[in-house]
């Protein structure tokens, strides 16, 4: 794109959308209907303050072709700034009408600069003139100028109009020079209006004006090449008012003559304009005789010739095509359009046809709605007209309003009792956020099905909507938000809904919101029902799931199920995969040589109990790097210490820590117990693992195994895998543990929870986790070593064994190699943990204290951790035989790794 | 020294990244916001990012300096929302003024240190001026389209103010930026034009709007021509495009901007797309991609990085277009052919 470009000295205007002025740009035609002095209609409709009608004239002026439209509040019964400040605010709203340039015409400049302050195109003011002076039209013009609008100057001097050829020129001339060279204004931003007059009244001096006109235009083009040059073109025709045949020949022919001279645009009724070509040639050679002042007796003549002109009353030309459709199909052209025009007699017509008033929201309405919806989420509708459509949308409720009132009443008097709301809804935009149109269009569709409604407006603070949803006992907030910060201010209240101990469900809505973010982000803050709504379609058929008793537990448990759903695979992130059959992923098994391989005897099988492990010991073992992803310092250790931004922070808080656990060790706060167990065990060639206990008993081990496709020599890994097969005749070995290091944490955290004292009880909570890992770590090395003994060479450092750089490993029931926490039943009996460490299971099957360890032991060197993944069905149903379950208590208790929906 | 005109007229020149991003590195909670002065305030104040500019000097500046360091030809003051009207929301119109000078101040003290380091590479301070958080060509209520939260004569008076501090303060350009509506732009200008006139003085202003979604406008519905239209009368040195979009969806936008704009042009995107969770993940090396083809397009004359980008993307960027030539000034003719 190197060739250069030139930018071309043309009036640019703007609505919102450019206006070009080019050379080969035909006649601009200026609407001027809604003007006060011009339409009484117009004028009727201000004073009346009828501002949705006002804006239907403007409307139609664009429709019939307005490229301009002229707006004029010069009524001595009208506060004309007032006026004028109301109707362009309303035009604002109109992308069918403020999508063209704006001309703001009044005699008054405070009326001219009222209407500056509220368009945010560029414009053209109507109009300053030499008329006060000088110094008056300077000041006047800087202040245009500094709006940034075009001008239309008048012919005037201090003395008066211009009222012949030559003072059009000159004065037109003298506030060029003033304009250009003492203003500073753009020669193609100054538009001059010669003066149109009445022509063919009677008066003999009047019958040159339009000459006049035509031959100044010439001469202002020719002086001034840039500038442009209007005019009110239906004053040619004042006198004869109320003939419009007469009138719209009298304009076409005025106009053909003067655009030839060079006139560019003009004020008129863009709907009366004959075509030049179309008029009775009669009439047209009587009118160009009186334009052209062609002979004396023109106006006598066409005065004779207009007598005989009946007046015949033109049909507005609208394009109202779409009044033929169904009435469905004219309510859904309404709201994609945002008519409210007939909207009134469209919404009773429906609302004759169904049963019940209701249905013509739920069903027309709600119906065009979704196209807005549709066409504004693909780009193809604008913000402006999306909330057009919206009022439309509530006056067409409006409407319903009392019928569905009516039918509350009814119902009532059916049922007894009294008038219920069907619930309180609080609605807000949350703090930050000034987009709230989604807001407002889900309030008026709740309230159209009986909700109350509260809504709290834009930027409100979380504080504020807890506050009034306490105060107003609400059954459900609705959250919105369109900007991307608003995602975190609406985890924000969330969090804080928890905090404060809320019950009542939170939706979520808005343009940047997501089902995904909803779910990952939002949900898990929240427990008491956190529901993502994608429109207000939708909001109705949610709240009213949410507020029927009968319907709200199985309505939020499968959301809740879904969001789960979501967020896992959201956080295990992967293309779509394939998966194999059960069958063929057990012939895909890890490959160990059994024939080979020789199992190590544990030196001591069987039980044994660990109580008051000396605490100074296990400290050695801590792993501090989940210490600090605890305070939600991330970063590893120790390089975080000394990291550039939170390396500060990150050692306040490991001297802390350290001093904690100092005295933490030293005055023994915490107890600790322990239960190793060391078993014969062989597998089934399968996913099976038979245990052989002491007492001659044998419990089956259930495992899971790998189901998706793997990389060509890469197995489908089960546990199961890592202990020898019976079918080679070599006993193998397995171990389970449990451990905990929470004995006797409550008196501490109460003490400091006393004193409000959160870093210490959330520091000690974060020690007890880290210790009861690093005695695990510690145990399993005695394990390796000693009890069991397969690894008596080893030496490694803690930042090895941290870093899993030893023989075997110690998966937990529960996390991702083997997901089925339910196995850690079958743990606990194998070891009699909770007898002999206090540990506890809770029915979903967490360890209590909460600083507690358990899980397998096995020593085989090819044993490897690795995430199950996404299992199917039919593995899920042979897992269900193997423990005795039905295929739904199997699914329940395995959801997050189910690869299918259920 | 160099002036603007004279770099603008050599090289592409690159303008800094994304302060937010940067800000929330630092993890500051309430009380870092609060600092001293504010220690006791009745309000949280945890977000008001320009308050910074009082009670954390310190990391704005080191902020301006890693874009500095970057290559930043021109930085932007912390003053996005430093109106009297924007600072309501954090009850702090009282500190306004105060907020522009403070910002103006230290972007000048890294710019300056730099300048004397290289002075073959003047760097220059943006006045960063928001669109405030009150439009006012779009209605707050749905059910009344004529009603206004603010009026052309407040938002006037609250530019008129910031500018007054942004100049007192140093700034040697006005950016009027994150344009979603055109009319509070407008008052922007009005109040700028105002400033000048009265302090017999005048800077270079640049003009950057917000086309938001695939309509291709503004927020307040206008294409991207009748905006430019709109604002012409600023006479801007600049006009061009940041925010809302990343540079891959402002391409036809900025290459539009380029044939009709007859100073120079600016482009700033955000570092791609928000992802679900509102974040920005356009890596350094992909944007400065997009903007050098814009570049060797011919579309650009001043470049930079909104919402996302990093010291890394500018540094990314600055290289990208080091050896490219910048957009030719069109010809503007002054008479009719």
């Amino acid at each position: 794109m190197n060739t250069e470009i030139t930018i071309k000295p043309y009036l640019r205007l703007s609505g919102l959308e450019p206006l070009v002025v080019r050379p080969e740009t035909n006649f601009i035609n200026v609407g001027e209907r809604t003007n006060v002095t011009g339409s009484k209609k117009f004028a009727r409709l201000i004073r009346e303050g009828l501002y949705e009608e006002a804006l239907s004239v403007a409307r139609q002026q664009v429709e019939s072709g307005a490229q301009i439209l002229d707006v004029n509040m010069d009524d001595a019964l009208l506060d004309g700034e007032k006026a004028m400040t109301t109707f362009m605010n309303l035009l604002a709203a109109e992308p069918d009408i403020s999508k063209i340039p704006i001309m703001i015409d009044s005699s008054k400049f405070s009326i001219i600069e009222a209407g500056l302050k509220c368009v945010q195109g560029k414009c053209v003011v109507n109009s300053i003139s030499l008329k006060e002076g000088e110094e008056k039209f300077i000041e006047q013009a800087r202040i245009c100028q500094s709006y940034g609008a075009a001008v239309v100057v008048m012919a005037f001097d201090e003395h008066g109009q211009a009222d012949n050829y030559q003072k059009r020129v000159d004065f037109s001339h003298r506030a060029y020079k003033i304009l250009t060279e003492q203003v500073g204004y753009d020669p193609q931003d100054i538009i001059f209006d010669p003066n149109i007059f009445a022509v063919a009244t009677g008066i003999e001096e009047h019958n040159n004006y339009a000459v006049d006109f035509i031959e100044a235009t010439r001469k202002i083009k020719e002086l001034m090449p840039l500038t442009k040059v209007s005019g009110g073109v239906s004053n040619i025709s004042f006198s004869f008012r109320g003939n419009d045949v007469v009138r719209e020949a009298m304009h076409s022919v005025f106009l053909f003559y003067a655009i030839q001279a060079g006139m560019d645009m003009g004020i008129v009724n863009a709907g009366m304009i004959q075509i030049y070509d179309e008029i009775d040639p009669v009439l047209r050679d009587l009118c160009e005789d009186v334009i052209l002042n062609r002979n004396e007796d023109a106006t006598e003549k066409l005065i004779a010739f207009a007598e005989t002109v009946k007046a015949k009353g033109k049909v507005i030309e609208k394009d109202e095509k779409w009044r033929n459709g169904t009435v469905q199909e004219r309510l859904s052209h309404a709201l994609v359009n945002g008519i409210t025009d007939y909207i009134e007699a469209d919404t009773e017509e429906a609302r004759q046809l169904y049963s019940r008033p209701l249905e013509v929201i739920e069903g027309p309405l709600m119906d065009g709605m979704n196209i807005v919806g549709d066409l504004f989420g693909s780009g193809k509708m604008f913000l402006p007209q999306v909330v057009k459509s919206a009022r439309v949308m509530k006056k067409s409720v409006a409407v319903l309003t009392p019928f569905i009132e009516e039918e509350k009443l009814r119902m009532v008097e059916l049922n007894g009792g009294v008038v219920k709301s069907a619930g309180k809804i609080l609605l807000a935009t949350v703090k930050g956020d000034v987009h709230d149109i989604g807001k407002n269009i889900v309030g008026v569709v709740l309230a159209c099905n009986g909700y109350d409604i509260i809504d709290l407006g834009v930027m409100v603070p979380a504080e504020k909507i807890l506050t009034a949803a306490r105060e107003h006992k609400v059954d459900i907030i609705g959250l919105s938000g369109l900007i991307t910060p608003s995602l975190d201010e609406m985890v924000h209240v969330a969090r804080e809904l928890k905090r404060q101990g809320f019950d009542i469900p939170l939706l979520i809505g808005g343009a940047t919101t997501s089902r995904t973010h909803t779910a990952v982000k939002i949900a898990p803050e929240y427990e008491n029902g956190v529901v993502h709504v994608l429109d207000a379609s939708r909001s109705v058929t949610v709240t009213g799931s949410l507020l029927n008793k009968a319907l709200k537990k199985n309505f939020l448990t499968g959301v809740q199920g879904e969001y789960v759903k979501l967020n896992d695979s959201f956080r295990n992130k992967k293309p779509v995969k394939q998966y194999l059959s059960i069958a063929d992923t057990r012939k895909n098994k890890t490959k160990i040589d059994w024939e080979k391989f020789q199992p190590v005897k544990p030196a001591k099988l069987g039980l044994q109990v660990f109580e008051d492990y000396d605490l100074a010991e296990i400290a050695k073992y801590i792993d501090w790097q989940p210490f600090f992803i605890a305070w939600e310092l991330h970063g590893k250790f120790p390089q975080i210490l000394t990291d550039e931004v939170v390396g500060k922070e990150a050692t306040k808080l490991y001297e802390d820590a350290k001093e904690q656990l100092g005295r933490l060790v030293k005055e023994k706060w915490l107890g600790c117990k322990a239960v190793i167990g060391l078993f014969p065990a062989n597998s089934n060639g399968e996913d099976t693992v038979t245990v052989k206990m002491p007492d001659g008993t044998e419990v089956n081990l259930e495992f899971l195994r790998q189901q998706i496709k793997k990389a060509p020599g890469q197995p489908n890994f089960s546990l199961a895998d890592f202990i020898a097969p019976a079918s080679y005749g070599k006993e193998d070995y397995i171990g389970g543990f449990a451990v905990t290091t929470g004995i006797g944490i409550e008196k501490w955290l109460e003490k400091f929870e006393k004193e409000h004292d959160d870093y210490s009880s959330i520091m000690l909570k974060a020690l007890a986790d880290r210790l009861a890992e690093a005695f695990t770590e510690l145990l399993h090395e005695r394990v390796r070593k000693e009890f069991w003994g397969y690894a008596n060479e080893e030496h490694l450092s803690n930042e090895d064994l941290i870093k899993e750089e030893y023989a075997g490993i110690r998966p937990a029931p529960g996390y991702p190699a083997c997901p089925d926490h339910t196995e850690k039943w079958k743990m606990f009996d194998m070891l009699n943990a909770t007898a002999n460490t206090g540990i506890i299971l809770t029915e979903s099957l967490a360890m209590f204290p909460a600083s507690s360890v358990s899980g397998w032991y096995m020593a085989n060197p090819e044993s490897k951790y690795f995430g199950l993944g996404k299992i199917e069905k039919d593995q899920v149903e042979d897992y269900a035989a193997r423990k005795g379950w039905t295929v739904e208590e199997t699914e329940k208790w395995l959801r997050p790794n189910l690869e299918y929906d259920i | 020294m160099k002036t603007l005109q004279q770099c603008a007229n050599e090289r592409i020149l690159i303008i800094d990244g994304a302060m937010g991003t940067m800000i929330q590195r630092y993890k500051l909670e309430e009380e870092d916001y609060r600092g001293e002065r504010f220690k006791n305030y009745h309000t949280d104040v945890k977000g008001n990012n320009d308050l910074l500019c009082i009670t954390q000097p310190q990391i704005i500046e080191a902020i301006h300096r890693e874009y500095l360091e970057a290559g930043a030809d021109i930085i932007e003051t912390n003053t996005f929302s430093s109106t009297t009207i924007a600072q309501a929301d954090y009850d702090m119109q009282s500190i306004a003024r105060e907020l522009n000078v403070e910002a103006a101040k230290i972007a000048r003290r890294a710019a300056d240190d730099y300048t004397a380091r290289n002075p073959e590479k003047p760097r220059f301070v943006a006045g960063a001026i928001g669109p405030m958080n009150k439009p006012l060509s779009l209605s707050p209520d749905v059910n009344n389209p004529g009603y206004r939260s603010v009026t052309f004569d407040e938002v006037a008076d609250a530019y008129y103010e910031q500018i007054s501090g942004l100049v007192e303060g140093g700034a040697h350009i006005l950016l009027i930026e994150t344009i979603f509506d055109t009319l509070n732009s407008k008052a922007a200008i009005y109040a700028a034009k105002k400033y000048f006139r009265e302090y017999n003085m005048e800077l270079p202003i640049m003009i950057s709007g917000t086309i938001t979604d695939a309509s291709g406008r503004t927020l307040s519905g206008q294409t991207l021509e009748a905006f430019y239209i709109s604002v012409m009368h600023a006479h801007p040195f600049s006009i061009g495009l940041n925010c809302a979009l990343g540079g891959e969806q402002m391409r036809p936008h900025i290459l539009e901007l380029a044939q009709i704009a007859s100073c120079y042009t600016s482009c700033y995107p955000n570092a791609g797309l928000p992802n679900a969770f509102g974040e920005y993940d356009e890596e350094p090396a992909d944007t400065a991609h997009i903007i050098e083809d814009f570049a060797r397009e011919g579309f650009v004359n001043i470049v930079g990085g909104c919402c996302g980008t990093t010291p890394d993307h500018i540094r990314h960027i600055a290289e990208h277009v080091k050896t490219i030539t910048p957009r030719p000034l069109p010809a503007v003719e002054k008479a009719l052919a």
